[in-house]
């Protein structure tokens, strides 16, 4: 590839005669970053789809301390996210979130360490941030799964549930994709698939960082001369990260 | 490309400012994150403190993309290609609350 490039520049060529990578990426760099444009236009189209309809619903107005869910108006998430795992009944509003957002940015970290450490063809090093970045990633999805378990199998708090028949008696709890205690119906339709399509990216990403992993360990990588797959998987590994971002502060703080 | 050798690459040093200055990017976004959480429980809900979480995220937005994801050292026409279909996004994004909060 360098000295391709290289002998491209010394005949003096110019950029529409071929030789040279457009906007000096490689190909596959460049196409993913044409990738994840894309894949961010589809989750903008989630986030825009939340904020239209979330703030097409009446805001709780009271005390937020005293907030009970109703399918009037939209909950606050602050009071519908506030349980942490062996933490049981005590209110922690987002933490457990916040957490998660945390251990995303660490493996986002820990991938660019990965990604320096190829630079230096140092092999040993690469493999050790690689295995610290799908550890992160795994830990995200136990996380995640641990949400989705506690958000349909509901909050267990008093007053908060479906009375179905309106004779007093709450005979519903939790959520599935037709109902929710927490609120309008579609709030958790948005949840599911938010957090679902963002859990199905890092499920693949993990993937691709146990594929990369594995290339690494026997040597691929070494063969070939370089490791610039770790760059472009990296790339997708922060995307992911990045949109957990914008998750975190759509879907959990506004 | 001769078959499988056994090729051992010594592995150049660490570049020990590079390292740090990402770890240092690290805390960035840790204190970032960390500072949202405390507005979140702590200060009343409003366009003000959306307005502050938005300008946050972006700015953690800005060290993932720049940073992390190298874009800051890309070519400019990459930059702009990348960035100018999002700017719409953002337009889009604000247009959409804003009429929603009209519905």
């Amino acid at each position: 590839m360098a000295a391709t490039a290289t002998a491209t520049e010394e005949t003096g060529k110019s950029l529409w005669q071929g030789g040279v990578s457009p906007l000096k990426a490689s190909y596959g760099k460049l196409m993913m970053w044409f990738f994840l444009l894309s894949d961010a236009f589809t989750f903008s189209g989630l986030l825009i789809a939340y904020g239209y309809i979330r703030f097409s619903f009446p805001a709780y107005s009271g005390d937020p301390g005293a907030f009970v869910p109703s399918q009037e108006y939209w909950p606050i998430p602050e009071m519908v996210f506030d349980a942490f795992p062996f933490l049981h009944g005590i209110h922690l509003p987002l933490a457990f979130v916040g957490l998660m957002t945390f251990i995303l940015i660490l493996s986002s970290v820990t991938m660019v360490l990965a990604v320096e450490a190829g630079h230096r063809m140092d092999k040993k090093d690469v493999e050790k941030w690689m295995m610290w970045t799908i550890l992160g990633g795994i830990t995200f999805l136990g996380c995640q799964a641990w949400e989705w378990s506690h958000f349909i199998s509901g909050s267990g708090k008093v007053g908060w549930g479906i009375d179905l028949t309106g004779n007093g008696v709450i005979d519903f709890v939790g959520a599935n994709l037709a109902m929710n205690e927490y609120g309008p119906q579609v709030f958790a339709d948005l949840f599911f698939f938010i957090t679902g399509f963002h859990g199905t990216h890092v499920l693949s990403g993990v993937i691709l960082n146990v594929i990369i992993f594995y290339q690494v360990a026997t040597g691929v990588m070494e063969r070939r001369g370089h490791y610039e797959m770790i760059e472009k998987v990296g790339l997708y590994w922060h995307f992911v990260d990045l949109v957990w971002v914008f998750v975190f502060t759509f879907f959990y703080l506004i | 490309m001769s078959g499988i050798v056994e090729t051992h690459v010594t592995p150049a040093p660490k570049d020990k400012s590079k390292v740090k200055k990402l770890w240092q990017i690290a805390a960035i976004l840790a204190i970032v994150t960390a500072i949202e959480f405390v507005f979140a429980i702590t200060l009343p809900k409003g366009v003000l403190l959306y307005t502050i979480f938005i300008t946050l995220t972006l700015v953690k937005a800005f060290y993932i993309v720049s940073e992390f994801m190298h874009l800051k050292y890309e070519v400019k026409v990459l930059i702009w290609s990348i960035m100018i279909p999002l700017i719409f996004v953002v337009w889009l994004i604000i247009a959409l609350i804003y009429e929603g909060g009209n519905l």
